[in-house]
């Protein structure tokens, strides 16, 4: 349960973890807030050579309103989702997942970019910014480039980030007067991994929803938005017809998988459970910051 | 063996500098090299809530984090809590209502109930109990972690033990007697 011997080194910079990343002669893994990384070391799941720290950069810290859009710096920790008041303004979901991930002390240290970056099937963050129609701010070797969440999330931990590439912040699009938000997860105990988590966030023309983005976690070997019952149910307002047919169409949207906690054909169950659950809560009469967490 | 780091960090208010090996946990640092066995280790992975420790004054996991990456930060452990008196009231109510048995978890348990109750919050049952969902006890169940650290926000809320003085007392699904 130790890690094998590694070299380290501290960046301050992004230029400065890239060159690092550069003079590297074997293998390296990048190292932020380490609630995953560091584990996995201990269970020498992986065994780089070299640890680039780059929990200490600080273009990757900060959360700022920039032309209508949030920069979520990546280093920006799941406890910070939790009290940050632009957040809650202007990206309400973070705040509603952010208490379903891990316990209080993994959520002192965590970061969203590592959470997304990671992308553990059962993580709550990949589903969120797939719901929040986020774009990825990514620096590497051959520059800088955003990325939208659609299609970053590719399979098991395994996402759209190039060798040495670092995600360096997540920029959210602002919350608008009719945007509407929700999130729940099905746990056999809090702060387990998610049998299956839903993330919704979407817009209403008076009682009908005029757009709806619509995501899961645990439902499959990555993130996936149900684009089949966004269909159904956009346009619509939110009768208990929509949402059953919205419940229907999920057996064409997701691909559970079985594995030691339930079998697939449960999970496509609670994934339809959830789904009216959290759509309950996503109503035109609800609060702008969503439903509850 | 890799090259070694030297770190300065500050634990329980005393700048300690030492050589490490990249790979030594702050878990381990502060166990073997400064003997500050108060830190336990149990599951090494996070999972667990023994090695909690205070880094910045924000709740941590000793285990889940290499000693370098506490340079220039500061470190607080169940030691540095207990010898300024700052659990006092926490331990009192943990012996009271007998809130520990073999006592393994109950650094990481008050290291928790110190961050919980850091800001003047009186926290309700259930409260305290999302915040305990990361510390495993194999003996105590629970209820009377619950209690002791219930019965501490009320002190220092400076609210009568009682249904009518803060949501705590008000809880109708647990007594606390």
């Amino acid at each position: 349960m130790k890690a094998r011997a590694f070299d380290y080194v501290r960046v301050s910079t992004i230029d400065d973890a890239l060159a690092a990343c550069a003079r590297a002669s074997g293998d390296f893994c990048y190292l932020a807030g380490g609630q995953s990384v560091v584990p996995s070391l201990s269970l020498r799941l992986q065994a780089p050579q070299l640890v680039i720290d780059i929990s200490r950069i600080k273009e990757m810290r900060g959360i700022a309103l920039i032309d209508g859009a949030l920069r979520i710096g990546a280093l920006t920790r799941h406890a910070e989702m939790l009290i940050s008041p632009e957040i809650a303004r202007h990206a309400p979901l973070l705040r509603l997942a952010a208490p379903h991930i891990a316990h209080p002390a993994i959520r002192n240290k965590g970061t969203i970019g590592g959470s997304i970056a990671l992308a553990d099937p059962a993580a709550e963050f990949p589903a969120v910014v797939l719901a929040l129609d986020a774009e990825l701010e990514i620096a590497g070797p051959d520059g800088r480039r955003r990325a939208k969440a659609d299609g970053f999330f590719k399979g098991i931990y395994e996402t759209g980030l190039e060798p040495g590439e670092i995600l360096t912040a997540i920029i959210v699009p602002q919350f608008g007067e009719n945007d509407r938000c929700a999130f729940d997860e099905l746990a056999r105990r809090h702060g387990d991994y998610a049998l299956v988590g839903c993330a919704i966030q979407g817009r209403f023309a008076g009682n009908d929803v005029e757009a709806i983005r619509i995501a899961f976690l645990s439902a499959g070997p990555t993130q996936k938005r149900a684009r089949n019952a966004e269909v159904v149910i956009t346009g619509h307002r939110l009768s208990p017809k929509t949402i059953a047919d919205a419940q229907s169409a999920l057996e064409l949207d997701l691909d559970p998988t079985e594995d030691e906690q339930t079998t697939a054909t449960m999970r496509l169950h609670l994934a339809r459970v959830l789904l009216g659950r959290v759509l309950g809560q996503f109503s035109c009469d609800s609060p702008r910051g969503g439903g509850r967490a | 063996m890799s090259v070694l780091a030297s770190v300065s960090i500050t634990v329980n208010g005393q700048v300690v500098q030492a050589l490490v090996e990249p790979r030594t946990s702050l878990a381990d640092f502060l166990r073997n090299d400064l003997g500050l066995t108060g830190t336990h280790l149990g599951c090494e992975m996070g999972v667990c809530g023994a090695c909690l420790v205070l880094l910045e004054d924000r709740a941590v996991h000793a285990c889940l984090m290499y000693a370098v990456q506490a340079h220039g930060l500061g470190v607080e452990t169940i030691e540095g809590l207990s010898e300024r008196r700052a659990i006092a009231d926490l331990q009192q109510a943990f012996h009271e209502r007998n809130a520990l048995q073999c006592g393994f978890c109950t650094p990481g348990v008050l290291v928790t109930a110190y961050e919980l109750l850091s800001n003047g919050a009186c926290p309700s049952r259930a409260e305290i109990r999302d915040a305990l969902s990361g510390n495993y006890c194999r003996c105590t169940g629970y209820e009377a972690i619950v209690d002791a650290i219930g019965q501490v926000a009320r002190g220092r809320a400076k609210v009568p033990n009682t249904p009518a003085g803060c949501k705590i007392g008000s809880d109708t699904d647990e007594t606390v007697s």
